[in-house]
């Protein structure tokens, strides 16, 4: 069905495209590529260029990629690719199907190294008057590469016409590029020179640094150079740093979500619970078995699976928690080692359940459309995905935040954690309070499993891995403090991603995890301590 | 007046959690052999003090010298215990899992060091003492006894023992007779009587009557610092003390 | 003064085990080589191997409970002074290979050769000599102990935080001895050892020999830990244990207490992954894995924390249901294994002697209350 589509599509487009007039006038001029050796192709591609048609792309482009041959029966010019024994023949203007060839029936026009510069320049002209303004720009920006100057004609035109301001900018370096590579006069080195000043990347440092180490350029060209130097190098450093802390609110914010089911639970409750990882497991397989749900019977709605998924992980993952506070942990409350065995334990075959039921291996989880895909910040690359983990997490934390101090249920939390028998006393139901917070907790931790399983293996070991850094963040952010969580999260995240470049990955997160313990002995509480009276009983 | 010849000087000491002041520039000074009560209301830092003496609190500024030479603001609580400074809980805390004896013997005077206690044995001196401090405790009976099995009236003396057992020139004893029956707490009064003309001894105590009973001089603290001090009787009539404590 | 110290903490439970223990040292021997293969009797080097590594367990086990039962530290990364023990050992027989491993460089283990090193690592300068490596077992655990130990216990690190930053400790080693570039084999840690002290490390002998030596080492490390629970020092580490501040009043800087406990309970650990390594034939950085260590302290709380002969049954016991779980039935071993966390916290808290013992406990306890005094009744 789909197969036939695809191919009536096909048929359509090639309908239109013969309908064209201006192909017709191409057709000469491409068949001109395949007579007359190198010099015959040069000349041919040449006459193409000038034409300023973009229909001749493709055709340029299956030179370039050496798919272009002459079928040696009629001497037609055709693009063949392998297929099977034979070659499959379409035409180059228009891309209709010529049938199959044996290997011997055809013949590929060669090319050599000054055709391939030719070839890259004409694409490059030919692109840079494309109606489409994202093809001229990275028809500029290819131009820049290549430094090409057989170009600049084709970009002083281009140029002169241009609208988009951005697009005009790119073909402005692309010329400064062309200008600075061939050499020119003092003043035009000069503007050249303020022009790449104001592209910072690695490129334009490299031409920059060319023009102050070259022996023929003068010496304010020289001294314009070497300033522009700076001032890219600066800006270098600075979208570094940008980057290093971007990568490192990206991992604070996986951190925080680990971590703040935590916090509720240990930091709110006292609570060890060694399966809080497994808390987050849950909820990735909760993910899983709803984005299956959707793939079965609404492939349509597959965007929406995620939304869907929010809330069923926090039901799960917070009815197994209720589940595990009212048949262990309620039993062990003061006594926090026990609660870390048994909680242990639990998550010991939690894991084994899962293994048992989805398997060892991991599972596909798939990204909606609207998380996949990156955009471009500046000297920065920002994926979705990340980005709505980051906002996720901290709409996350405010939510918890409001609903520990703005509703009934979050002040009957604290009561119960400052005064329990008092509590009690005013008629507040403890055990209830306990298994609901516990709950919230452990639903949390469900949420985070949604956001982790769209960049983390989907595998019974998945909570594991998070365990021992929320269990960090807790205590370096302070226990019984939210903001500490938050502070802890981000601080360690931004930390491990600064690490990176110098120690590498495993050293950096050893040398986090090193810090962390000298830094317990220095504030045994943590950064965000409670201090007073009550802490010490 | 000078720290030299005191035994206790405490010159403006405040402590303050969170905000809170526990303790606001309170000033005290004991004499080597003396016996003080210190009365007050709840919150007027009678804990806090003892804390900040025996190491447990930092106070945030002030000096407490010991001895007069002695900064106490240094060190850390087992130094200070083993310059001679004894201190028993509000809620008597024993060794739960450990005999009577073994109680005592862990709090009597002897080298404090890990290979000493490994290589410890237990001599005719040390005995001696041991049985002495069970008799006045009257715990001899039940010196075999697990001290978690103590009733709390026992635990009390046993934990004076402990003190006893120390044998520090300064002893801090915080509310000694909670829970126990009035002849129990007379026999207190007696026994910190007995123990007053070889050390010193501060008691903090809510009991009027066992204050009485000691007969010493009394210090009124409240939010943290000295209100009046001297006999009972003219504590009892000062009117600001009256006002914010014995009056209520 | 030495026997006066091992003698105080002989009781009658010390008998018992220092009974056993002497029996297996003799009878193993005998029913692994003189025995005849057909006999019943006869135990089989693979059985000999399997018993000598659940005796290093067990010592692993009463290093544990030496700190948790009787100091009140959990600690979950003592497996990490295990693994560092059993490295010293591995890098003795690592250098003992000589030019028979499989690139056959005389000085070089096989895997640095394939890391294209040229010299040996200064850290492994030494390992040679067994003398070197049997030091090494105990100074290298021990002195990161130490280290760790002084930081922690003076800046007063306890309880549940203390727990948290030991089992960092041990993921730090972890990740760091995953490391190709540390010198220590990468994932795939030391192996394909030939000899020690110049006896066939497959040997029959070389087998029975190691299993001896664990005995013995087990039965030595018992008679210090009880000498130590029996002296003062033991009673002040309970005291410790149980109301911490209360000891620092006394005047015991109760830091340094913990420290010597804590270290002599790592070097231990240490002995016992010196032994285990020869015995299993491998070392690799999974011992590290913060779940060897949670696994130990499962062991101690089975037989009972705070009861050495426990933490010895613990350890044998629960290595003996995993090899029987594994083989038999692997799907069910870590539901069986995640229960026994829960059950023995909830329903068998002072473990499987401690029960015993509570029950005796009770007893002489009841018959002395009418004894008491009137004030007895009184009180509460």
């Amino acid at each position: 069905m789909r197969r036939a589509l695809r191919w009536l599509l096909a048929v359509c487009v090639v309908a239109a495209t013969t309908s064209v007039a201006l192909a017709a006038d191409l057709r000469p001029l491409v068949q001109s590529l395949g007579t007359g050796g190198y010099a015959g192709t040069e000349k041919g591609l040449a006459q193409l260029s000038e034409a300023g048609d973009p229909a001749a792309v493709p055709v340029i482009e299956a030179l370039q990629a050496g798919d272009l041959y002459v079928r040696k029966a009629d001497g037609v010019v055709v693009i063949a690719r392998k297929a099977g024994s034979d070659y499959a023949l379409t035409d180059p203007l228009g891309g209709a199907s010529l049938g199959e060839a044996p290997a011997g029936a055809i013949e590929k026009i060669k090319v050599n190294n000054a055709l391939r510069r030719a070839i890259s320049a004409s694409l490059g002209a030919l692109t840079l008057m494309s109606p489409d303004a994202g093809i001229r720009r990275s028809a500029a920006d290819a131009v820049f590469k290549s430094r090409d100057a057989t170009a600049l004609d084709a970009l002083n035109t281009a140029l002169a016409k241009e609208q988009d301001s951005s697009v005009r900018r790119a073909m402005e370096q692309a010329r400064a590029a062309i200008t600075l590579t061939a050499g020119a006069s003092d003043e035009d080195t000069r503007v050249a020179v303020a022009t790449l000043a104001g592209r910072s990347d690695q490129d334009a440092l490299a031409l920059l640094s060319s023009v102050a180490s070259s022996s023929s350029a003068s010496e304010t060209a020289k001294a314009a150079a070497a300033s522009a130097i700076a001032s890219v190098q600066l800006k270098l450093t600075l979208w570094g740093v940008a980057q290093n802390l971007w990568y490192g609110l990206s991992l604070g914010s996986v951190l925080l979500l680990a971590a703040i089911g935590l916090a509720v639970t240990f930091g709110v409750m006292g609570v060890i619970n060694m399966a809080h990882g497994e808390m987050v497991m849950i909820g990735a397989y909760t993910t899983f078995m709803v984005q299956e749900l959707f793939r079965a019977h609404a492939p349509g709605l597959f965007d929406l699976s995620i939304l869907v998924a929010l809330p069923a992980a926090f039901l799960v993952s917070g009815g197994v928690g209720i589940l595990i506070e009212r048949s262990v942990i309620r039993w062990l409350y003061g006594r926090p080692l026990e609660t870390l065995l048994a909680t242990w334990g639990l998550s010991l075959a939690l894991q084994q359940a899962v293994r048992s039921i989805f398997g060892p291996s991991n599972r596909e989880v798939g990204a909606p459309s609207w998380m996949s895909g990156a955009f471009e910040l500046g000297g920065l690359t920002i994926t979705y995905g990340r980005l709505w983990i980051v906002v996720f997490a901290f709409a996350v934390f405010a939510a918890l935040l409001v609903a520990l101090k703005r509703t009934w249920f979050g002040l009957s939390i604290r009561a119960v954690t400052q005064n329990r028998p008092m509590a009690n006393a005013m008629g507040i139901r403890t055990a209830k309070v306990d298994a609901l917070t516990f709950g919230l907790g452990s639903g949390i931790a469900g949420l985070a499993g949604v956001a982790l399983s769209q960049i983390d293996n989907v595998s019974p070991n998945l909570g594991q891995g998070y365990i021992i850094d929320s269990f960090m963040v807790v205590v370096f952010g302070g226990v019984g403090n939210l903001w500490g969580t938050l502070v802890g999260a981000l601080t360690l995240g931004t930390l491990n991603k600064f690490l990176e470049p110098y120690a590498g990955a495993v050293l950096g997160k050893i040398l986090v995890l090193i810090f962390i313990i000298l830094f317990i002995q220095r504030r045994p509480r943590g950064l965000f301590a409670l201090k007073g009276r009550a802490v010490e009983a | 007046m000078s720290a030299e010849d005191t035994l206790l000087y405490l010159d403006g000491v405040s402590v303050s959690f969170d905000g809170f002041r526990a303790l606001n520039s309170l000033s005290l000074v004991m004499m080597p052999g003396e016996m003080r009560a210190i009365i007050g209301p709840n919150g007027a830092g009678k804990t806090t003090m003892m804390d900040v003496i025996t190491g447990k609190t930092r106070p945030d500024h002030g000096t407490i010298l010991f001895e007069g030479a002695t900064d106490l603001t240094k060190l850390r609580e087992a130094s200070i215990a083993n310059l001679g400074i004894g201190r028993k809980f509000q809620r008597p805390t024993v060794f739960e899992p450990h005999t009577v004896w073994d109680n005592l013997e862990l709090a009597l005077k002897a080298p404090r060091g890990p290979l000493k206690t490994l290589t410890y044995a237990i001599g005719r001196d040390d005995k001696a003492r041991i049985e002495e401090i069970l008799d006045v405790t009257r715990l001899s009976p039940k010196r075999d006894r697990i001290a978690g099995s103590l009733s709390h009236g026992e635990k009390q003396w046993l934990e004076i023992g402990m003190l006893l057992a120390q044998d520090p020139k300064l002893l801090l004893v915080d509310e000694p007779v909670a829970g126990m029956t009035d002849a129990e707490t007379e026999q207190t009064a007696q026994l910190l009587c007995d123990i007053a003309g070889k050390h010193s001894v501060i008691v903090v105590e809510h009991d009027m009557s066992f204050v009485r009973a000691l007969g010493v001089k009394v210090t009124v603290l409240a939010e943290g610092s000295v209100l009046a001090e001297g006999s009972l009787d003219a504590v009892s009539a000062n009117q600001q003390v009256i006002d914010v404590y014995l009056g209520r | 003064m030495l026997t006066r110290f091992f003698l105080m903490g002989l009781d009658r439970k010390a008998g018992v085990v220092l009974t056993i223990l002497a029996l297996l040292a003799v009878l193993v021997p005998v029913s692994t080589l003189l025995v005849p293969a057909d006999s019943p009797f006869h135990l089989s080097i693979f059985t000999v191997s399997l018993l000598g590594k659940y005796l290093c367990f067990a010592l692993l086990a009463l290093a544990l409970d030496l700190v948790w039962g009787y100091c009140g530290i959990l600690s979950l990364g003592h497996a990490a002074f295990f693994a560092l023990g059993g490295y010293a050992m591995g890098m003795h027989l690592m250098r003992q290979i000589g030019p028979r491993g499989v690139y056959g460089n005389p000085v070089l283990p096989d895997f640095m050769v394939f890391l294209n090193w040229t010299e040996l690592p200064w850290y492994w300068l030494g390992f040679d000599h067994f003398w070197f490596a049997a030091l090494m077992v105990l100074a290298v655990p021990g002195a990161l102990a130490f280290a760790f130990g002084w930081f922690a216990f003076r800046s007063r690190v306890t309880g549940v935080y203390l727990s948290i930053i030991t089992q960092a400790m041990t993921f730090a080693l972890l990740l760091a001895f995953f490391r190709n570039d540390m010198g220590f084999g990468g994932n795939n840690g030391l192996t394909d050892f030939k000899e020690i002290l110049g006896a066939d490390i497959q040997a029959p002998g070389t087998r029975v020999g190691l299993f001896v030596a664990t005995v013995v080492a087990l039965a030595l490390s018992y008679m210090i830990a009880s000498g130590i629970i029996g002296s003062k020092l033991g009673k002040v580490l309970v005291a410790v244990r149980d109301t911490e501040s209360r000891v620092r009043f006394l005047g015991y800087n109760t830091e340094h207490y913990k420290l010597f406990a804590w270290t002599l309970s790592a070097c231990m650990a240490g002995v016992a992954g010196a032994l285990y390594v020869p015995q299993v034939g491998i070392i690799n950085p999974s011992e590290f894995a913060p779940a060897s260590s949670i696994e130990a302290v499962i062991w101690v709380a089975v037989g009972g924390r705070g009861t050495l002969a426990g933490a010895i049954l613990g350890a044998v016991l629960v290595n003996f249901g995993k090899s029987y779980f594994t083989g038999a039935l692997p799907e069910l071993w870590l539901f069986a294994l995640g229960g026994l966390f829960v059950a023995v916290t909830l329903f068998l808290p002072k473990g499987l002697l401690g029960l015993g013992a509570q029950l005796m406990a009770r007893m002489p306890k009841s018959k002395s209350l009418p004894n008491g005094k009137p004030a007895d009744q009184k009180g509460m």
